[in-house]
C-alpha cells in the first residue's frame, strides 16, 4: 500500500504537479494569451480534431476487422492477428519514418496519390494517416474479447424472434459492444492526441498548417519559453484527465449492467 | 400446427448429422427428442427452426414448404440451452422484442407491447422481475424469461433446445412439471430436445428416440420403455442388464452354456440378451436361468443393488427387492421375468 502509493508519486504525480506549478509562473492573462494565440490554438485545433477524425475512423475499420478475426475461420487469421499489434510494438520513430517514405512523392503509395493530386505526406492528411496507423489497435484490443465474448446465439434469437439482420445489428450487436467501443474510441483518440514521434516525420510541421502541439511544446522549450510550454501542455494534461475520467466511468457503467459471467 | 419431416440429411464434413430421418408430429403435441449427444436431435430441431439448412430432405408445416422460408419467416419459438437473453436489456424489453422488431405495417402500438408483455410474465410467474438484467437472474428464472420472449411472437411452433440441460437438477424438476402445465395452457406444437430420458418420459406426450443421426423409436414413453424396438433403446431408456448370447437351433446360449430361454422366432447368430435389472427374479441355486454368486451387496431405500459374477463369466448388477436379503458369497439362481433378444 505504502510502496504503491510511493511510487505512483514519485512516477506519476509528483511530475504532473510539477507541471502545474510551474505554469502557475505565468499569470492568468499570460496564460490566455499563450492559449489563445493564433499558432497554439492551430496546434491544438490539428492534434485534437485530426486525432478525433483519426479516432473515428478506427473505431469503423477496427469493428470490422474485429469481425473478420473473432466470427471467420481463414487462411492466416492468426498472422493477421499478430499484426494488429505491430502499431504498439513498432518503435514511434521507425513507424514516422517507414509512412513518410510510403507516402512521399516518390514512396509506392504517394507516386500514384500524387498522380491522381492527392499530396499525403507533410500535410494534415499526414498527420491524419499516421494517427490512424497508431491507434487501430486500442480498438480491436478493446473490442475483441468482448465480441468473443458475445454468443452468436443471440443473433439466432433475434432472427427467429423476426428482427432482420439490420435490426439485429442495431439492436442488439452494437448496444452489448457499445461499452468497448466507446473506450476503444477514446483510447484511440487519447494516443493519437499525444502522438509524437510517428507524426513529425509525415508532418511537414508547417506551422498553423501542419504542427500538432506536442511538436509546439518541443520547439517553445528549445526558445527556452518553458513557461509557455507548459502551459500548452497543462491544456492537453487537463483534456487527457477528461478522457481518462470518462473511460472509467464508462466502464463502471457497462459493467454495473452487463456483469461478466 | 402438424410438422412432418421427410428423408432429412445433414453432413457435416464427412460425418452424418442426419441420416435420412422422417417423423410427423401432430397439432399441440409436446414431443421430446431423445439421444445422446451426437445423435443429431440438436441438428434436427435447428433445421426446424430454420437456423440450418439439410442436405437433402424436406421439412413442411401444415403441408407448406418450411424450407422455402428463413428463421426470419417462420414464426417459430426457439428457446436455447443457455437462453442467449440480450444481455443489455431489461427483463422487459427482452420478451417485448419480438414485437418491436414486426414489420412498421403490424407492429402494435406501445401501451398493447406493455399489456402484451405484462402477460407473459404473468404466464412465466416473473412479472416482479421485469426491471431486473438478466445477469441478475437464477438459471431457471432466465429460462422462463427466454420461454416468454420465444413465446411474444405468438409462435406457430415452440422449439426448446436442451432447455434445462445447463439448471441443477431441483431446479429441472421443477420446471419440468411447469412446461407441461404451461404446454397444457397453451396448447401449441412444441418440440423438445433432452439427453436425459427421465425429462424426456416424464413431460413428452411422444418420444423419439435418436442414435447417429437415426430414429430408433417413435412412441409413447410407456411404449419406448417397456416395448424398445431395437437394441439400442432397450440400453439407453433405463437400466438395463445386456448380454453378448448366441442363438443355435432354438437354444440361446451364454457362453457354452445353454440357457433356459424361449428362443422362438429368434435369428440365429451372435444376440445380445437384454432385461432390466429389477426384472431380474432371485431364487434359490438351480432354479433360474442363471447361476451366480453375489459379489457385493449395496442397499438403496427400497431396492438392494448386487453385483453379481454369472457362472458364465460376466459380471452384472441387479435391483432385488429388500425382504430377502442377499449376502456377498451367497449362490443364486436368477429368472429373468422379461428380457427381449436382439440380433446383432
Amino acid at each position: 500500500m505504502g510502496l504503491t502509493l510511493s511510487w505512483l508519486s514519485v512516477i506519476i504525480l509528483i511530475p504532473l504537479a510539477g507541471l502545474f506549478l510551474k505554469s502557475l509562473e505565468l499569470s492568468p492573462e499570460q496564460f490566455w494569451n499563450i492559449l489563445t494565440s493564433r499558432r497554439t490554438l492551430n496546434a491544438l485545433r490539428v492534434s485534437f480534431g485530426l486525432a478525433f477524425a483519426a479516432a473515428c475512423v478506427n473505431l469503423v475499420m477496427g469493428s470490422i476487422i474485429v469481425w473478420a478475426l473473432v466470427r471467420y475461420r481463414f487462411p492466416g487469421r492468426r498472422l493477421f492477428d499478430a499484426i494488429v499489434d505491430v502499431p504498439f510494438a513498432l518503435p514511434t520513430a521507425v513507424a514516422g519514418v517507414a509512412l513518410t517514405a510510403l507516402f512521399a512523392e516518390k514512396g509506392w503509395l504517394g507516386a500514384p496519390l500524387a498522380a491522381a493530386g492527392i499530396k499525403v505526406a507533410f500535410t494534415p492528411v499526414g498527420i491524419f494517416v499516421a494517427m490512424i496507423f497508431i491507434g487501430i489497435p486500442f480498438v480491436v484490443r478493446t473490442v475483441q474479447p468482448v465480441l468473443q465474448d458475445l454468443d452468436p446465439e443471440i443473433e439466432e434469437a433475434a432472427g427467429s424472434l423476426g428482427a432482420s439482420r439490420w435490426q439485429t445489428i442495431i439492436r442488439v450487436i452494437l448496444p452489448s459492444l457499445a461499452p468497448a467501443l466507446l473506450t476503444g474510441l477514446a483510447l484511440a483518440f487519447a494516443r493519437a492526441v499525444g502522438e509524437y514521434g510517428s507524426v513529425i516525420f509525415i508532418a511537414g510541421n508547417l506551422p498553423n498548417v501542419s504542427e500538432i502541439a506536442p511538436l509546439l511544446i518541443v520547439i517553445r522549450l528549445s526558445e527556452f519559453r518553458y513557461a509557455d510550454a507548459t502551459a500548452i501542455a497543462v491544456v492537453m494534461l487537463v483534456v487527457s484527465f477528461v478522457i481518462i475520467f470518462a473511460v472509467n466511468r464508462l466502464q463502471r457503467w457497462a459493467q454495473s449492467r452487463i456483469p461478466a459471467r | 400446427m402438424t410438422i412432418e419431416v421427410r428423408n432429412l440429411v445433414k453432413k457435416f464434413g464427412g460425418f452424418a448429422a442426419l441420416d435420412g430421418v422422417g417423423l410427423k408430429v401432430n397439432d399441440g403435441e409436446l414431443l421430446a427428442l431423445l439421444g445422446p449427444s451426437g445423435s443429431g436431435k440438436t441438428t434436427l430441431l435447428r433445421i426446424i427452426a430454420g437456423l440450418d439448412w439439410p442436405d437433402a430432405g424436406e421439412v413442411s408445416f401444415n403441408g407448406e414448404d418450411a424450407l422455402a422460408q428463413g428463421a426470419r419467416e417462420r414464426h417459430v419459438g426457439f428457446v436455447f440451452q443457455h437462453y442467449a437473453l440480450f444481455r443489455h436489456m431489461t427483463v422487459f424489453e427482452n420478451v417485448a422484442f419480438g414485437l418491436r422488431v414486426q414489420p412498421r405495417a403490424i407492429r402494435k402500438d406501445e401501451a398493447t407491447i406493455r399489456v402484451r408483455v405484462k402477460e407473459l410474465l404473468d404466464l412465466v410467474q416473473l412479472d416482479w422481475l421485469s426491471d431486473r438484467y438478466p445477469s441478475q437472474l437464477s438459471g431457471g428464472q432466465r429460462q422462463r424469461i427466454a420461454l416468454a420472449r420465444a413465446l411474444a411472437i405468438e409462435p406457430r411452433i415452440l422449439l426448446l433446445d436442451e432447455p434445462f440441460g445447463a439448471l441443477d437438477a431441483k431446479v429441472r424438476k421443477e420446471l419440468r412439471k411447469w412446461l407441461r402445465s404451461l404446454h397444457h395452457e397453451i396448447n401449441v406444437t412444441s418440440i423438445f430436445v433432452t439427453h436425459d430420458q427421465e425429462e424426456a418420459l416424464e413431460v413428452a406426450n411422444r418420444v423419439v428416440v435418436m442414435d447417429k443421426g437415426r430414429i430408433e423409436q417413435i412412441g409413447s414413453p410407456d411404449d419406448v420403455y417397456e416395448r424398445p424396438a431395437s437394441a439400442f433403446v432397450h440400453g439407453f431408456i433405463g437400466e438395463s442388464i445386456e448380454l453378448p448370447v448366441q442363438v443355435e437351433g432354438g437354444v440361446v446360449r451364454l457362453g457354452d452354456q445353454p440357457l433356459r430361454l424361449a428362443a422362438d422366432g429368434l435369428a440365429p447368430g451372435a444376440s445380445r440378451l437384454f432385461v432390466r435389472r429389477h426384472d431380474m427374479l432371485v431364487g434359490p441355486s438351480g432354479s433360474g436361468a442363471f447361476e451366480g454368486a453375489v459379489q457385493h451387496v449395496r442397499n438403496f431405500g427400497p431396492v438392494q443393488r448386487a453385483e453379481i459374477a454369472l457362472s458364465g463369466g460376466e459380471t452384472i448388477e441387479i435391483d432385488a427387492p429388500r425382504g430377502r436379503e442377499l449376502r456377498a458369497g451367497d449362490t443364486i439362481g436368477l429368472e429373468p421375468r422379461r428380457y427381449r433378444i436382439f440380433a446383432g
